[in-house]
């Protein structure tokens, strides 16, 4: 690990003030926001990121950062909460169980205490080549080094949204519920206050992959707004080699609306499968007004598929990925409300 | 049930010892020992590995100036000024280390993450940095990383080639059987991941030289260190009360102890070393992958009439390490006509080494998966199918078994597991979404023994000291031997307290093998034979014992006794002070006839979801029959431990290698997966009484290696129950499930 600055303002103000300084994205700042660490302090110990400066946000004082509320809106969820809060909170479990489902399933227990919601949406991928310094091809590391995984080990990349500069997957599980939910994101810079769409959020790898999000240097995010109503019947399946504390080979994030047999509105975002937190945007438009059954909903995943392009490992996570969102499908409509 | 708050304490059956609590228990759950790391020297430096990005090739350039810049760095090693060592053989060749390529040693790069530089820091923090900060210039090529890589060379040397089992005529007999079984099983690349991480720490006292590592084996790391410093070994004192889990890992010295050692000597100055958790996966051995072709072949009504076992595994190009399994799968049936063969595939890696049952856990699964393919050839009940080709003697040799009681566990098992309820037509039983599978499998270990030597110390208080530098890696062999010196000297265990884990110690054998107990415990019984003798045959109590003492004219009573297993002379305690396992025992080599086995019966149930073709397995049942059982307490904990790594072999573990690169991939705990609380629901251990007086004067066998070895064929086996489909490649992941129909 490189020496760094460490500072902990008390105010969002003040956060943001301390970065924003020019850099050619918002993880390669000089300056870095520390939720939980659980993240940044991996990689900077890998010597992958290596700030300057950090800036600790778990102390900042702003109303609504740490908070989990309700209002006319929607649902508010504070970027400061951790992701046990918001996990063990019951009326969420009740009203939004696919929020719950993300995270009761994600990382350990210890984890998820440290972890905070801001930070988590920013997790960056589990890509070995990206984490090991002494690889020499990584495009997201090291722009226009070339790309390691596509000929390497590629059991765990992706298969959408895939490009030939990089297949890394999006690893994390609450993207997923925060996507289908059509979610904002609320964020704070030097200007001032904006929001932008979580579908916005994180770009596909493309030809800059080392760019992951629409977020500007020393932007701060403050917090998640759900809109509209709530989601009861919602759902999550992750499936994974191993039963728990492991990252998903394929998952997918479920919302739906039944009237009788017909699916009245439906949401999906499917994960461990894509570059980017996904939205089923075809599976939902074959499915929306459909009777929802076993066939429809392989139909519909067969068709979100149609442009999955695989590499020498991971072919399996095709039908894989079509099997979790049947199943996430049938999971949701069993779901006694 | 895992489930209980509190694990039950087993109710000791025939022939088994008190299920004392384990002696350092409360100390262990109160974070009191301090391990080798833990232990204090004065003043120390840090040193940190930078180990090479490539597999194969050389080093252009190696550039330290802005590492050696840092203010607190006090000097960077490379292959330019490394401490100059001895060059030694590798331990099955006659020496101590067990990869005998010497780091930094010159420029030549022969395998992933091996050592280019050690950086020597006042603390970690700079000496982290400093490593981040060192420039490597390569020349790659490309390397030969396993199986099937261009450059491997397969080849069988004359040491394997004379373990090649065989009896009869097979070919005559295969060729000729009604019912035959011809597949092919692999096993993947596995790491031991020991909690505790593999450290180093060294200092110089004068000629004297003070070493605290975690090691399974402290006087053969004394005489190794000696050895390749070229100093007398009565100068090296190896420290290491406790061991954080080892699985063999810690067993022969590395190369790394060595280094250590010199770099202390050259900086004069005690220095701290410890592994990261990635440079684990290349600074210490692991169990390298295998592959096996099976042939059986058998009458209509069961019986085999033919057996082949042909094994490939990997090894490293400067050492041929191999694990040679056949020895057990060619004894483990009647068959009358038997071949065996194993190869060894030559590539750029480090070398292999002990794992967990070395030899069983890879050959092992495949004979069982074989057997498991016969029967459903056969169209026979899996467990009976064994039933009639049990054998009470070698088929190779005709010596018989000192005992056997593999059929005796299976009934058992069977009985508890349920084993009646499954339907021997794959894919015929369902609950809900989920496909479920029943399957079976034998597990066994040979009892080998090792010399040992042991004292023992009385003093008039009636408390009683036992040294002996054997070794607790976390399997409770200080209780073990608190409980055999009770017993022996007939006094409360609470009056006995055990010193192991140190060269001040006499030597012990390996902790491996699973010999532990059967070796040093009959040291331990024996010097407490010759305590008692002194006091004219029993030891006398309270005011007896203090007028006993006031006789002999002493305040303490001191004795030594050295132990042989049958079958090995005085050669063997002279290898033991010298750090070798020679002297015809040791784990591997030169088994005393007749046949000495522990053995079990494993049954597993998997559900396997009929969409996305994840596989839990809900319940695990073993019977197991060990010989008298010291203590059945820490003796279930190693079965119910073996059962939930076997568990892990089955479904999770496997180092993942970039074959392009011949580099390990997942070399970090998140994703090099063994089983969690949450893939471990419930496992139930039956202890089959069994008695066996001709192993040794304990009646004890090996069980620590035992319990491992058959989950991961009844695992298998029983996902072809639930789906009918035989996955041979391990671990049964459930890519390999998804084209089933269901
Ligand atoms: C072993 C392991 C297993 C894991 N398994 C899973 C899993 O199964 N599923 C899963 O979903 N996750 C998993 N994770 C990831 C974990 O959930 C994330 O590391 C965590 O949520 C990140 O939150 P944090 O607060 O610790 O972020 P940090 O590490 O503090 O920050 C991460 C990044 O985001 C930036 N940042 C943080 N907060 C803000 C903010 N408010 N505004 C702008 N930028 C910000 C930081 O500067 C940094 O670049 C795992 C992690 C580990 C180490
Ligand atoms: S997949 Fe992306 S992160 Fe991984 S090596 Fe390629 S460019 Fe780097």
């Amino acid at each position: 690990m490189r020496p760094f600055e460490y500072h902990a303002p008390q105010d969002a103000i003040s956060a943001v003030a301390m970065a924003g300084e020019p850099a050619p994205s918002h993880v390669t700042s000089l300056t870095q926001f520390v939720g939980g660490g659980t993240t940044l302090f991996d990689l900077m110990k890998l010597d992958v990121m290596h700030p300057a400066r950090l800036v600790d946000i778990t102390r900042l004082g702003d109303k609504g950062l740490q908070q989990v509320r309700r209002d006319d809106r929607g649902l508010h969820i504070g970027a400061l909460a951790t992701m046990a809060a918001l996990s063990d909170d019951g009326a969420i479990a009740k009203d939004y169980p696919v929020l719950r489902d993300t995270l009761w399933q994600a990382a350990s227990a210890q984890i998820r205490n440290m972890a905070r919601l801001g930070g988590n949406v920013l997790q960056r991928t589990r890509c070995p080549y990206f984490r090991d310094t002494s690889y020499r091809q990584c495009n997201k590391r090291d722009p226009g080094s070339g790309c390691a995984a596509l000929d390497g080990f590629n059991r765990m990349h992706a298969v959408l949204g895939t490009s030939t500069s990089c297949i890394a997957s999006y690893p994390g599980d609450f993207a997923q519920a925060l996507i289908a939910l059509d979610a904002h994101v609320e964020l704070l810079g030097a200007d001032g206050p904006r929001v932008i769409r979580f579908a916005d959020l994180h770009r596909l790898p493309e030809d800059a992959p080392q760019i992951e999000t629409s977020l500007r240097p020393g932007e701060l995010i403050t917090g998640f707004l759900i809109p509209g109503g709530t989601w009861p019947r919602s759902t999550y399946v992750k499936v994974r080699d191993r039963a728990s504390y492991a990252f998903a080979n394929a998952s997918a994030a479920v919302a739906l609306k039944l009237d009788g047999g017909r699916i009245e509105d439906v949401r999906i975002g499917l994960g461990g499968v894509a570059t980017v937190p996904w939205r089923a945007a075809r599976a939902e438009a074959l499915l929306k007004g459909a009777e929802l059954t076993e066939g429809a909903a392989a139909e519909a995943a067969e068709a979100e598929f149609a442009g999955a392009a695989a590499r020498e490992h991971n072919r399996y996570k095709i039908p894989l990925g079509k099997a979790t969102l049947v199943r996430a499908l049938l999971q949701a409509q069993a779901m006694e409300l | 049930m895992m489930a209980e708050a509190t694990p039950p304490v087993p109710e000791p059956g025939e022939n088994m010892g008190k299920p004392l609590p384990r002696y350092e228990a409360r100390a262990k759950v109160t974070g009191e020992p301090l391990y080798a790391d833990d232990l204090q020297l004065p003043n120390p430096a840090i040193a940190l590995f930078v180990t090479s990005g490539i597999a194969r090739g050389r080093i252009l350039q190696i550039d330290t100036a802005a590492a050696d810049a840092l203010p607190g760095v006090l000097k960077i090693y490379t292959h330019l000024n490394a401490p100059r060592r001895e060059v030694t053989k590798h331990y099955t060749e006659g020496g101590y280390v067990s990869d005998s390529a010497v780091p930094l040693g010159g420029p030549d790069i022969v395998n992933d993450g091996q050592i280019v530089a050690v950086v020597v820091a006042e603390d970690f923090a700079t000496a982290r940095d400093a490593a981040h900060r060192i420039a490597i210039r390569y020349e790659e090529r490309s390397p030969s990383a396993t199986f099937g890589s261009a450059g491997a060379a397969t080849i069988q040397p004359d040491a394997l080639a004379a373990k090649s089992k065989k009896a009869g005529d097979f070919a005559g007999a295969y060729a000729a059987a009604p019912v035959k079984i011809d597949a092919e099983y692999s096993t993947p690349t596995m790491h031991h991941n020991p909690i505790e991480l593999f450290s180093t720490a060294a200092a110089w006292n004068g000629e004297r030289l003070t070493v605290h590592e975690p090691s399974q084996f402290v006087w053969q790391l004394k005489n190794g260190v000696a050895s390749a410093l070229g100093i007398d070994p009565e100068n090296v004192e190896v420290r290491d009360p406790f061991v954080g889990g080892a699985f063999g890992s810690k067993g022969m010295m590395t190369q790394r102890s060595p280094l250590i050692a010199a770099i202390a000597r050259d900086l004069r100055r005690p220095i701290r070393n410890v592994v990261l958790r990635d440079q684990g996966f290349t600074l210490a051995t692991y169990r390298a992958e295998t592959r096996h072709r099976l042939q059986l072949g058998a009458t209509r009504d069961g019986k085999l009439t033919a057996l082949s076992h042909e094994g490939w595994e990997v090894t490293s190009r400067q050492d041929d390490y191999s694990v040679a399994g056949i020895e057990a799968t060619t004894e483990m049936y009647a068959c009358p006509n038997i071949a065996s063969k194993v190869s060894l595939v030559k590539a750029d890696r480090n070398t292999p080494g002990f794992m967990r049952s070395p030899p069983e856990t890879p050959y092992m699964y495949a004979l069982e998966a074989a057997m498991d393919e016969m029967a459903a050839a056969l169209a026979m009940d899996p467990v009976e199918f064994r039933r009639i080709n049990d054998t009470k003697v070698s088929p190779v040799t005709g010596a018989p078994y000192t005992s056997r009681s593999l059929m005796e566990c299976y009934d058992r098992a069977a009985a508890t597991f349920g084993w009646n309820r499954r339907k021997a037509e794959p894919m015929a039983t369902r609950e809900g979404d989920w496909l479920i599978g029943y399957g079976c499998a034998t597990a066994c270990y040979p009892t080998s023994m090792m010399a040992a030597t042991a004292r023992a110390i009385l003093t008039p208080s009636g408390r009683v000291e036992i040294q002996i530098a054997a070794h607790d890696v976390g399997t409770g062999a200080y209780t073990a031997m608190q409980q055999i010196a009770a017993r022996e000297l007939g006094v409360d265990p609470r009056m006995v307290s055990v010193r192991m884990g140190d060269t001040a110690y006499p030597p012990g054998p390996v902790a491996g093998g699973s010999m532990t107990t059967a070796s040093a415990g009959s040291a331990v019984k024996l010097v407490c034979d010759k305590l008692k003798q002194r006091l004219g045959g029993a030891l006398p109590s309270g005011r007896e014992l203090e007028q006993a003492f006031d006789r002999l004219g002493t305040r303490r009573i001191e004795e030594y006794a050295e132990w042989t297993p049958p079958g090995q002379g005085k050669e063997a305690v002279q290898a033991l002070y010298k750090g070798q396992m020679g002297g015809g025992g040791g784990a591997e080599g030169g088994k005393p006839k007749p046949l000495m086995y522990a053995f079990g019966a494993e049954f597993a149930e998997v559900r396997i979801h009929r969409l996305t073709r994840e596989i839990r397995v809900p319940r695990l049942t073993g019977a197991f029959a060990g010989g008298h059982i010291v203590n059945p307490r820490t003796a279930r904990s190693q079965y119910l431990g073996g059962m939930i790594w076997g568990l892990g072999q089955a479904l999770l573990e496997q180092t993942e290698l970039d074959e392009l690169r011949g580099r390990y991939i997942n070399d970090n705990l998140a994703e090099y997966l063994v089983a969690v609380n949450a893939d471990v629901p419930e496992v139930d251990i039956i202890m089959v009484p069994e008695v066996d007086s001709q192993v040794n004067p304990l009646g004890v066998k090996g069980i620590g290696e035992l319990a491992n070895v058959g989950t991961a064929a009844a695992i298998a086996n029983a996902v072809y129950n639930a789906t009918g489909k035989r996955i041979r490649d391990l671990p049964v992941t459930m890519d390999k499930l998804l084209d089933v129909p269901a």
